[in-house]
């Protein structure tokens, strides 16, 4: 039972470390040209789409998929890399992230060949967006409640109903949705759910937006009226969603952005505090960098299980749960260790900023992709209890 | 993990299955076990694991021997194993052969110095000195006018105050007064006391990590047998999500733990990132020790608390080992230090650099 977790010590190999040479290079490059401000993680700038387009011309988009589809043949922790510097300056990686991590791997599975010639490349451009349509407004951590119903038509089918929480569906080229394609079974109610494509320039979609507690708009609610889905549009086994779902979690789930979200306010104590702190910022900056450096480190391991070709669920899942979990109380302990900063350290204005963003952003953390009560009931299966 | 390390580990947990099974152990008040325990366990060169042929060892890698202490961990060996393995490394930094028998090392905590003396011997008070009043031999580390010396000193010839840690295992106050060493030999250039807590406190961080393991497999195992309100206790929510966090707290123990040694065991010089690894270890490892510990106890309610039940054997040990070679807050604060001497721009590629 507990031989099965295991988190060994990988380390990063020589090519990764030129590889984030290059990335931080690429990324000062970025920040001087103004594409960005790293200080100030709250703003999606305007020219995240050019920017998407050069990361994508480095060749850094779709970096483990095969070469005939656009991407690079490159190893996952090559990945990690990237995604890691590009989380820790605040780059403005919204347009291509979801693509890159999620829509892309699902795609490479399951899509028909053609449709995967057409749009694998363009992801590996930053061309393109997209979005994953999972929630319902009566279906959210309760997965296969999904409602939003596809009935089959000529050459296609229609798709009725609401999803909701859908992150940058407002920009967003394709989603990748489950519908509901046949009623669930006495056996088993996780029958019946189909994985789709969606063109989200299809008619019959409107995306209105949704406003956040950050003042931010990054979730929509999609409502589909008689949208029409081609049969090609399909991924994979019809009304056989649920067996899709779970393999990718890993992917999903153990990344650097699962305990870097909100790593910037720790960068900022460190340097508010100067280079002599007194013993209770010292104690407090030592506990956050340990607890952050055994993150990168399970993390890192997992990425490692990835690259082996090994399925880690449940410690993806421990990442997962831990990580948010320290990234959702990183702002407060913050908080608390600059209650007696010095008010004239030349950067307070910019951490106390930063921190009401941070507090902010912060229940949605252990919320968004799977919540912590999820992850803890995936753990438990794990552990032989459920 | 290479395969000479899977067979030194093997041989530990083959050794511990046969001779330290926790419920025995629990239920023996006499100690009958130790000297049978001991004795297989020196006869296997384990003891003496990081102690090079000619200097008396058996010679095996630091990974080999970083995997018996994880084993150790495991089955929460109460008797000085991991003290004698860093006392012989500690030795073996000057080349000073090991004798035969359990010893352990002084200083045993960052704020304790040992002076050498003009004259040649040694003087200096060391407390928390783990199972001292059981050592024939102590490595002593200590400080003269020239810089530091490492020496073999009998255990005779000091004075030991016992005491207990929070385990009922030995943890005395060693006294040096002129103490005259069986050998002594000048410490290696780079060496320094900071390097022997390092070392120490990885120790205790991969026996920490093992001990979780123990409470998780004990914990999960006590849920599925453990009736209530008519159902077995694993079924209720609320008790699967504390053991789903225990699971989390135990893989952040053995993750911090299994690379600061894998760090140690491939360094060339205890450089800040080294200094990184091995410190948060021993933070990460020591506040594992206390929600993981917590939530096992909860799991088992009261028969937990009992003197009977062998789930106090790993969590009074592992909340124990928190305080050997420097506490979590005690590292906090080095850490800490050096980060902040870094400076901020140097905290996030210092956190990437392996």
């Amino acid at each position: 039972m507990t031989a099965a977790l295991r988190f060994d010590p990988i380390r990063l190999p020589p090519e990764c470390e030129k590889l984030r040479k290059e990335v931080r290079a690429f990324l000062a490059d970025e920040i001087a040209a103004g594409t960005f401000d790293p200080h100030k993680p709250n703003r999606e700038d305007a020219d995240a789409r050019d920017f998407s387009r050069r990361v994508g011309q480095r060749g850094w988009l779709g970096m483990t998929w095969p070469k005939k589809y656009g991407g690079h043949e490159r190893s996952f922790l090559e990945r990690y890399v990237v995604t890691e510097e590009m989380r820790v300056a605040n780059a403005p990686t919204r347009r291509f992230f979801v693509a890159d991590r999620q829509s892309g791997p699902v795609l490479l599975k399951y899509a028909p060949e053609h449709i995967k010639m057409d749009i694998l490349p363009r992801i590996c451009s930053g061309e393109v967006c997209f979005s994953i349509g999972m929630s319902e407004p009566n279906s959210g951590s309760d997965l296969f409640a999904a409602k939003t119903k596809a009935t089959k038509t000529e050459g296609g089918w229609l798709i009725n109903g609401t999803k909701i929480w859908t992150s940058s569906a407002h920009i967003a080229d394709y989603m990748i949705a489950i519908f509901r394609t046949s009623p669930p079974t006495k056996e088993n109610r996780r029958h019946g759910l189909t994985q789709f494509l969606v063109d989200m320039k299809t008619p019959g979609i409107e995306v209105n937006p949704i406003g956040q507690i950050t003042g931010q708009f990054e979730f929509n609610e999609v409502v589909f009226t008689d949208a029409f889905m081609p049969d090609d549009h399909v991924l994979g086994e019809i009304d056989g969603a649920w067996k899709q779902a779970t393999s990718e979690l890993a992917y999903e789930r153990s990344g650097p952005e699962r305990f870097l979200e909100t790593y910037y306010v720790l960068t900022e104590l460190v340097r508010a505090v100067g280079s002599k702190p007194d013993t209770r910022s010292a104690e407090g900056i030592g506990r956050l960098v340990a607890q952050l450096h055994t993150m990168r480190r399970m993390s890192v391991s997992v990425a490692g299980m990835l690259q082996a070709g090994k399925e880690p669920v449940v410690e993806a899942s421990i990442v997962k749960d831990i990580g948010t979990v320290w990234e959702q109380q990183l702002p407060h302990r913050v908080r608390d260790l600059a209650a007696f900063v010095d008010p004239d350290a030349s950067n307070h204005e910019t951490l106390e900023k930063q921190l009401s963003f941070a507090i902010k952003t912060a229940p949605k953390l252990t919320i968004q992709g799977g919540t912590t009560e999820v992850l803890r009931g995936i753990i438990a299966r794990g552990l032989g209890l459920r | 993990m290479a395969e000479s390390e899977n067979i030194v580990a093997e041989t530990a947990e083959k050794i511990f299955s046969d001779l330290a099974d926790a419920q025995t152990i629990n239920s023996d008040k006499r100690g009958s076990w130790k000297a049978p325990l001991w004795h297989a366990l020196s006869e296997a060169g384990l003891p003496l694991s990081w102690v090079p042929e000619d200097c008396g060892g058996s010679g095996a890698s630091m990974a080999e021997g970083f995997s018996v202490l994880s084993a150790a961990g495991r089955f929460a060996i109460a008797m000085p194993l991991a003290e004698t393995m860093l006392a012989g490394w500690l030795l073996a930094q000057a080349k000073i052969p090991s004798p035969e028998g359990a010893m352990t090392i002084v200083p045993a905590s960052p704020k304790d110095r040992i002076a050498l003396n003009a004259d040649g011997t040694l003087s200096g008070r060391a407390r928390g000195v783990p199972f001292a009043k059981d050592a024939r031999h102590i490595a002593v580390l200590a400080q003269g006018s020239a810089g530091l010396s490492i020496a073999l000193v009998d255990a005779a010839a000091c004075r030991i105050e016992a005491g207990l840690n929070l385990a009922n295992d030995p943890s005395d106050i060693v006294t040096l007064e002129n103490v005259q060493p069986v050998t002594m030999q000048p410490a290696p250039k780079q060496f320094d006391q900071r390097q022997l807590m390092l070392m120490g406190g990885v120790a205790r961080s991969l026996q920490i990590a093992g001990a979780l393991e123990s409470m998780l497999e004990v914990s999960v195992r006590y849920s599925n047998e453990r009736v209530a309100f008519e159902k077995k206790i694993s079924k209720f929510q609320a008790v699967q999500h504390n053991l789903a966090r225990l699971a989390g707290e135990s893989a952040a123990a053995l993750a911090a733990a299994t690379s600061a040694a894998d760090a140690i065991a491939n360094c060339k010089s205890f450089d800040d990132e080294v200094f990184l690894e091995a410190a948060s270890a021993k933070i990460r490892c020591s506040e594992a020790a206390e929600k993981g510990a917590a939530i096992a106890h909860q799991v088992h309610g009261a028969i937990g608390f009992t003197i009977e039940h062998i789930l106090h054997r790993y969590t009074l040990r592992a909340l124990a080992w928190r305080d050997d070679f420097g506490s979590e807050s005690y590292w906090a604060v080095e850490l800490g230090e050096l980060v902040s001497a870094r400076g901020a721009d140097e905290l996030w590629p210092l956190v990437a650099s392996r």
